[in-house]
């Protein structure tokens, strides 16, 4: 189902011009270069990506341990992931996230946990290696079941010189278990972004590059390989995402080995390269890894997207295009199966919903994937932007929005209230911090990070319930109360 | 099909079905590679003994579920206190991100605040641009009336100096010369939020007082400390201090801008302590706190300045309010009016109406060292024991006094004071040493998960529960607050334990 639809370019363009004023000139000057409003056929949005955020204009987004730690690494549900600094970002992230596991959380699983080195005074003195080394034992006494260890590092850590590379290397010696460094301080890069690309690498560096030691046996032995046998990569089963789009897997006959990041074992880490196929749904926290596999294993990856049935259909007859017949003739049977309540979703809230105009601001995947998701519903993106994409999200981005939509790259907290301002959009997707604000302007909003509390929103079983949380938001009661009655209209 | 557009199920039934736990399962099986069910539930039970207890506390370095966070958080929220302030702090940017959806999730209200983005060339060469541009582009856009300054442990560490940094910016025109932006150094890695909150504070009345010459009146300063009940206790504050007919300012107060309307504006800004009455809350006669714990430094400086001060420890319940009214007097010499009194006579009432609920029930309470310390007296009050007495930022000499307050009452007798330690720590507690309750922040819930012991959230941060901290617990208003959602979660809890037809519910009575 394509929707057709224009959006209104000179209204756009007058509005990047109206806020753009209200910059100092060097502010402005650079703002300038993330805004803009993208025509059909473009090959690239038009605007500058994942550079440095200008102080002082509150900009979204987060740091590198976000990326790492609470983006790729935190998923991983039997390795216990260390907090290496002080209190406060362990603390802010903890179980905010909601990609759901499924384990005895302290016992064989660690993922709601926070477990911080809680760095004092004395730590950025004389150093945290030896504080390290202690707690890594500590852990070891209490979870003895971990499967391995992970050091996430905050600020300070690159900043006083420690080593935690040796730390790790001598601690995994000891316990026999991988024990993984992470250089994720949140001073690093511009955004989340290079703490995923950090994270990418450790996994290959520390997980697929690990000397086993002589006691250890082989992880991927007694592995039995199938010629179906995929990885998802870059899913991280927020409200259990990942699990809807495995059920879906399973059922056109492929094996999901393994789960990338979300409801993760380390096993599933260890076991990945011997897939036919990693199929990639973030591109952007993930991509590094996939490069990788390939170069290293051979291991094609392809880019799919389960938002939306028109977006799932596609996407699993391209899946199945990688493997024989059989494949083909169950995506076919998979389609004919769910159509019908794919349908029914749409002619029970398509009538509600048609026309309503949305934007988009999250991290570096959903603005585009989102896109067909909501088209199926009826609704129109009007303006859409990254927290942290690069350049060939942006490219990607161009095939899925409309001529005139509005791009923000980097937005901050000014420019958006003032485009929702002028825009007025039946609906923003955004985080936590936008939530509030925005909803106090009158506009319906959902949290397209965390879902919201609710999800899962992929797959079939997941768009159920993402168009009945889009109609809940869009068509809820409370938005007519905002006035009262004795008010001038 | 588990799914349907009928009756769609989302995550919380739709893992539940059939298909989803088949599948669950062959994943953990086929794919995980799974300790043996058998070790997992032994490793679980061992968790619970006393051999597990005794590992739990010999840790010397690790952290694990601490109720406290870092003082940038507490430094934000104090700025949030203050009329038309932006908290702008310096250092990585993350942090404000985080510190920002922190409060958010507790509040669901907006927080603002800006960073100044320091990145990796900063940390070499130090952030004094990011300064000069950040105090600049914030002034220009979100128009405030001061800029509240504190830092991130990445500042910290590299040791950027604020005082000479913001002279600087001002030089290069980054804002008005008598722009007013007072800052606080507040590292990350030395006490937590509420340290941040005091250094904030410190730094916001140093910056108005200093140059100042204290012309003493009769007013009287209050500074509720950080309090996610701010929005319900500083209002109960406000009613009853206006029923004393007492001239007093309320410093730090963010019960509007984390609580703002519904109407189609958005406020960034919304109430708070003006400028003018923080320059005037130098001549006051004194300064109460609400919160020792919360606000040590900026008492010290009030009483440098010759004002008299008094401090409270987060005053929940009869006998804690009536200190609190006392104070408020003594310092005042306004007396206690009647409709208070009366107020106080409806607390007792219906603790008297209500006194065999709570009795000897068993409790262990965690969050911020004052609020540990209030809640644990009304407990008492209510002829409830507290048994534990939790704070990851509790020090000893707060554990001392605590030690104080308990052995006053035949209640605390056996209750124990633990400092320093955070929710691990409580879980073997819970699992050796159990009780019928505890009360705590969101955090809680875990504990509630692995020992069974009920939680009731009355501390910072409620994430999972809405609205709460627009209620006071202070004042004996909040005292009759409190006490009810004590009250109704024993009932629940007695309901639930009494409703198996003809098992158990010959005590699942209608009236109790
Ligand atoms: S990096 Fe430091 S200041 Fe920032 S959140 Fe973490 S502990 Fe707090
Ligand atoms: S889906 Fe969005 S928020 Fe999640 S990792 Fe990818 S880019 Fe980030």
């Amino acid at each position: 189902m394509s929707l057709e639809y224009t959006n209104d370019r000179s209204f756009h363009e007058q509005i990047i011009e109206e806020v753009l004023a209200a910059y100092p000139e060097k502010a402005r000057k650079r703002r300038s270069k993330h805004l803009n409003v993208v025509s059909e056929g473009d090959s690239d949005c038009g605007v500058k990506s994942n550079i440095k955020s200008m102080p002082g204009v509150m900009t979204v987004r987060g740091c590198a341990y976000a990326g790492s730690k609470g983006v790729v690494w935190g998923p991983v549900k039997d390795v216990v992931h260390i907090s290496h600094g002080p209190v406060g970002c362990g603390q802010y992230s903890w179980a905010q996230r909601r990609n759901y596991y499924v384990g005895e959380t302290g016992i064989d699983t660690f993922g709601t946990m926070q477990v911080t080195s809680d760095f004092q005074e004395r730590d950025i003195v004389f150093g945290g290696d030896k504080k390290l080394r202690q707690l890594i034992d500590e852990i070891e006494m209490l979870f003895p079941l971990a499967k391995g260890i992970s050091v996430q590092s905050e600020c300070p850590v690159g900043l006083i010189g420690d080593d935690i590379e040796a730390v790790a290397k001598e601690k995994a010696k000891d316990l026999g278990k991988p024990v993984i460094p992470v250089r994720c301080e949140g001073f690093r890069g511009v955004s989340q972004s290079l703490g995923h690309h950090i994270a990418n690498d450790t996994i290959r560096d520390w997980v697929f590059g690990r000397e086993k030691p002589s006691d250890l046996e082989d992880p991927t032995a007694g592995f039995e390989p199938s010629p179906y046998d995929v990885v998802v990569v870059g899913d991280y089963n927020i409200g259990g995402d990942c699990w809807a789009s495995r059920k879906l897997l399973e059922e056109i006959g492929l094996r999901v080995i393994a789960q990338w990041t979300g409801d993760t074992s380390l096993a599933e880490l260890e076991r990945a390269p011997k897939a036919k196929l990693n199929l990639i749904h973030c591109y952007r926290s993930m991509n590094y890894i996939s490069r990788h596999m390939e170069e290293k294993y051979g291991t094609p990856w392809f880019e799919f997207n389960f938002f939306g049935p028109s977006r799932i259909e596609k996407s699993l007859r391209a899946i199945a295009e990688y493997f024989d017949d059989t494949i083909k003739e169950n995506v076919e049977k998979v389609i004919a199966k769910y159509r019908p309540m794919a349908d029914a979703v749409i002619d029970k809230y398509r009538p509600r919903l048609e026309g309503k105009k949305v934007m988009l601001y999250v991290g570096g995947l959903r603005p585009r994937h989102m896109v067909n998701a909501y088209e199926d519903l009826g609704m129109e993106i009007v303006g859409a932007g990254y927290e942290f994409a690069h350049k060939d999200d942006y490219q990607r981005t161009t095939s899925y929005v409309k001529d005139g939509t509005l791009i923000f790259d980097d937005i901050t907290g000014y420019e958006m209230e003032k485009f929702i301002e002028r825009i007025r959009p039946d609906l923003v997707g955004s985080g936590i911090k936008e939530k509030y604000p925005i909803q106090k302007m009158g506009v319906p909003f959902r949290q397209v990070h965390s879902w919201d509390y609710s999800g899962p929103y992929h797959a079939y079983d997941g768009f159920a319930v993402f168009a009945r949380d889009m109609d809940m938001a869009i068509n809820n009661p409370v938005w007519g109360k905002f006035k009262a009655p004795w008010a001038e209209a | 099909m588990p799914q349907s557009a009928e009756a769609i199920k989302d995550h919380v039934s739709l893992f539940r079905e059939p298909e989803y736990k088949e599948m669950l399962r062959e994943k953990r099986i086929n794919f995980e590679c799974p300790h043996p069910e058998e070790t997992v539930r032994e490793i679980s039970a061992w968790t619970k003994t006393e051999d597990y207890r005794e590992k739990n506390f010999s840790r010397k370095s690790l952290v694990i579920n601490p109720a406290k966070s870092c003082q940038p958080l507490g430094a934000v929220f104090c700025g949030a206190g203050f009329d038309g302030a932006l908290s702008f702090v310096h250092g990585s940017q993350g942090c404000v991100a985080y510190y920002r959806s922190h409060l958010s999730r507790h509040f669901k209200e907006p927080t603002s605040a800006v960073s100044s983005s320091m990145t990796e060339d900063a940390a070499v060469f130090g952030g004094l641009n990011n300064m000069i541009d950040g105090l600049a582009n914030a002034y220009a856009l979100y128009e405030p009336k001061m800029i509240a300054v504190s830092t991130t442990c990445m500042a910290e560490v590299i040791g950027d100096d604020l005082h000479a940094f913001i002279a600087n910016a001002k030089d290069k025109g980054s804002v008005p010369k008598e722009f007013d932006v007072p800052f606080a150094h507040t590292p990350a890695f030395q006490g937590s939020h509420i340290n941040g909150y005091d250094n904030m504070l410190l730094g916001i009345l140093t910056h108005f007082w200093q140059n100042m010459e204290r012309n003493p009146g009769g007013s009287i300063n209050i500074i509720p400390g950080f309090d996610g009940f701010c929005v319900g206790n500083i209002r109960e504050l406000k009613r009853v201090l206006d029923l004393m007919e007492v001239e007093y300012t309320i410093v730090c107060d963010p019960s509007d801008v984390f609580d703002t309307p519904s109407d189609g504006t958005f406020r960034m800004y919304d109430g708070g302590t003006t400028i003018y009455d923080s320059k005037a809350a130098l001549n006051a006669k004194a300064t109460l706190s609400m919160q020792e714990y919360c606000t040590k430094k900026t008492l010290a400086f009030a009483k440098e300045k010759h004002q008299e001060t008094a401090s409270l420890h987060y005053p929940i319940g009869v006998e804690a309010t009536d200190e609190f009214l006392m104070t408020v007097s003594e310092l005042t010499g306004k007396s206690i009016p009647d409709a208070l009194v009366r107020e106080r006579g409806r607390l007792v009432d219906a603790l008297a109406d209500s006194m065999s609920i709570a009795h000897g029930k068993t409790f262990a309470v965690f969050g911020d060292p004052d609020f540990v310390y209030g809640m644990c007296r009304f407990l008492m009050e209510m002829g409830a024991e507290p048994r534990h007495a939790l704070a990851t930022n509790g020090t000893k000499p707060w554990a001392k006094k605590m030690k104080a307050l308990l052995e006053s009452s035949p209640y605390g007798q056996d209750c124990e004071v633990w400092p320093g330690c955070d929710l691990w720590h409580l879980r073997s507690l819970l699992n050796t040493a159990p009780v019928d309750f505890q009360i705590g922040s969101s955090y809680g819930k875990y504990l509630e998960r692995d020992t069974g012991t009920p939680l009731i959230r009355l501390a910072f941060p409620i994430f999972d529960r809405h609205h709460h901290h627009r209620f006071p617990t202070w004042g004996y208003q909040g005292g009759l607050q409190v006490l009810v959602r004590i009250l109704d979660k024993i009932l629940d809890r007695l309901d639930d334990d009494t409703n198996e037809a003809g098992v158990t519910d010959i005590s699942f009575d209608l009236t109790r």
